[in-house]
């Protein structure tokens, strides 16, 4: 599904380079959940950007459902991100004059979709994280985790090859977390890829496969018992 | 690009940021409502300025005796001038090539009276070119001609107001005999004329009846003389100029003397007005032309601020499949949009200000009956609308190249 080699990427700080990945070779297979750990400096959430084609990367390849990712202009990767790629992140990043159902259906007007499949669509991914009774509600009117639950059915409207969770839980509670992760653990089980950015060893259990990097380099990529919420 | 939902998503950005939307537009429609407003009233002032001159032809020399300030040929300073008959022929005999009417003008004050009616009013003695002259209009009956004045006869031609303060209303006064102070007069006509109501309490006599009736002397107070069209304004200065040497001559004042003859020509202080008049006009444009200028450099402002403002919600639109150019396209209508509203509420704001204003300032402003050409309304309006989408397409250009990942960043 998702495949990388020898993925070298650097910044350039002042006069200096800064090398911040080094080498990357990493292959993720359909339906499967991964977790991506490490410190910060590690690399992890470039290494995300450049999966989630909002960076590129130097040197090596990146071949995304057998799709080589390259020489993307900002149109392209526009295009290829709204057809392949689902995003989560950290503060949720959902646009606060939406409501929770216009923000799910955002993706699918850049789709081009006729404005009711949106609304149905959207209404039905909204049941999916169990947030139909607040399809209606600002963000602002929402709690973290619910607007986490609006950024996953957001994610997933457009049907992506592979959804990207960048600390989906760093600004939630424990409880919270929880809630989120078993969403996140039962679309896995209906089959999507998903690749989870996390430091948090908790998180990281909740996955199938967990993949460390430390300087720009995976030390480890093992698979996992994997804890059932 | 300008689908239903284009206008949906921009609708709702427009509804849900309602200040910056006001703020924007404001400055769009005080810019053209001040500019419509400064050039109706540029307009205005030269609608005044062609008021003053609009009842009298502008081909036209007024000739007036003055005091000499210098002795000549024995003659000492301070000696009146007085015109006569003579002068008048003079004039017409030495200037064929350039004179088209002359009238001389003898002008008292007199006591007229019908019936039981009576009043004040100014008399003219003048010859049939002064009809020409003011731009008289004969509503009924005639203007005197040159018979009239060869013979002498006591007959008048008084002004509409004449009429209506003396005679009773549908009494036609044509034929009817009045008193000037003693001398009875027959009413041959009756005019109008446009330079308002003093130039209507007016009565025309022949200028040699009003000599008879002076102990049958031969003097004029004024003469007025007008010269062919095809002269231009160069030929009117240059038949100003040989005028006065002539009379000078004639007169027996000394060449060098200012004082003792004075010809106003009404050419000359109508292009001098009207010169002011379009100088004020370029004035007024460039104030306006700056004030547009500072509407489109309000609204640049304004929509680098709504891309700062929306540097997030764009990185996230853009991470969700925004393509730059629907980046551009939603900021650049939404901008379009509001300038052309506001632009259009600011063009009829100024166009219904001047409207109602009228003559209201013509009093004490010499602003008189202010306008702007609709289709420059709209000019300068789609001139705002295109410099605006223009000053939109910069910071949109610049929204457009916002990399997700930085907007994106957790601050």
């Amino acid at each position: 599904m998702l495949e990388l080699k020898s993925l070298h990427k650097s910044y350039k700080m002042g006069s200096n380079y800064l090398h911040v990945l080094k080498g990357i070779n990493f292959k993720v297979n359909e339906g499967e959940l991964v977790a991506i750990m490490g410190s910060s400096g590690s690399g992890k959430s470039t290494l995300l950007n450049i999966l989630g084609m909002l960076d590129s990367a130097d040197k090596g390849s990146y071949f995304l459902d057998k799709i080589e990712i390259k020489n993307l202009d900002e149109t392209k990767a526009a295009k290829y991100r709204n057809e392949f790629l689902g995003f989560v992140f950290q503060s949720f990043n959902l646009i606060n004059y939406k409501n929770a159902v216009e923000n799910v259906a955002l993706p699918l007007y850049y789709r081009g979709i006729s404005r009711k499949k949106r609304q149905t669509e959207a209404l039905n991914f909204l049941q999916k994280v169990g947030l139909s009774n607040w399809s209606t509600h600002l963000p602002s009117e929402l709690s973290g985790g619910q607007k986490q639950r609006v950024a996953i059915a957001r994610a997933l409207v457009s049907n992506p090859k592979v959804l990207l969770a960048d600390e989906p839980t760093g600004a939630l509670d424990s409880k919270t977390s929880n809630e989120v992760m078993s969403i996140i653990q039962k679309i896995n089980n209906e089959g999507k890829t998903i690749l989870v950015v996390t430091h948090e060893e908790e998180i990281a259990k909740m996955c199938k496969r967990v993949v460390k990097l430390k300087d720009g380099l995976i030390i480890e990529d093992k698979y996992i018992k994997q804890k059932l919420l | 690009m300008f689908s239903r939902d284009t206008w949906v998503e921009i609708f709702q950005t427009i509804s849900k940021n309602k200040l910056r939307t006001f703020l924007s537009g404001f400055t769009v429609a005080l810019g053209i409502f001040i500019f419509v407003v400064l050039f109706g009233f540029g307009n205005g002032l030269k609608n005044q300025f062609k008021e003053f001159f609009l009842d009298d032809a502008t081909n036209v020399l007024t000739i007036f005796p003055g005091t000499t300030s210098k002795p000549f040929m024995g003659f000492k300073s301070k000696r009146q001038i007085r015109f006569e008959n003579s002068d008048l022929s003079g004039i017409k005999e030495n200037f064929t090539f350039f004179l088209e009417n002359i009238s001389p003008r003898i002008t008292r004050y007199a006591q007229v009276t019908y019936k039981l009616e009576s009043n004040n009013y100014r008399t003219k003695g003048v010859s049939p070119s002064e009809q020409f002259f003011e731009k008289n209009i004969v509503t009924n009956g005639r203007y005197i001609n040159s018979n009239d004045v060869k013979n002498k006869e006591k007959y008048a031609v008084i002004g509409r107001l004449v009429v209506q303060d003396l005679f009773k209303p549908n009494e036609n006064p044509v034929g009817k005999f009045i008193n000037i102070d003693s001398s009875v007069f027959k009413v041959i006509g009756v005019f109008k004329d446009l330079g308002g109501d003093n130039e209507e309490r007016v009565v025309v006599i022949p200028y040699t009846t009003r000599q008879l009736i002076e102990k049958n002397n031969s003097y004029v107070d004024q003469i007025r003389v007008s010269y062919k069209r095809e002269l231009g304004y160069i030929g009117g200065i240059g038949f100003e100029n040989k005028l006065k040497i002539f009379l000078k001559e004639k007169k027996y004042i000394d060449p060098t003397d200012t004082k003792g003859i004075f010809i106003r020509n009404v050419s000359k202080e109508l292009k001098q007005n009207q010169d002011f008049s379009t100088v004020l006009q370029y004035i007024i444009t460039f104030v306006g032309i700056g004030t547009l200028i500072a509407g489109v450099i309000g609204i640049s402002n304004i929509m680098v601020f709504v891309v700062k403002e929306r540097t997030k919600e764009l990185g996230i639109r853009k991470a969700l499949g925004a393509t730059p150019n629907s980046v551009i396209g939603t900021i650049l209508i939404e901008s379009i949009f509001i300038t052309t509203i506001f632009g259009y509420i600011g063009m009829f704001g100024g166009i219904i200000l001047l409207n109602s204003l009228g003559s209201t300032l013509a009093e004490n402003y010499f602003i008189k009956d202010p306008f702007i050409n609709f289709s420059t309304a709209v000019f300068a309006t789609i001139i705002l609308i295109i410099f605006g989408a223009v000053a939109g397409y910069i910071p949109a250009k610049r929204a457009s190249k916002i990399k997700p990942i930085i907007a994106l960043r957790d601050e």
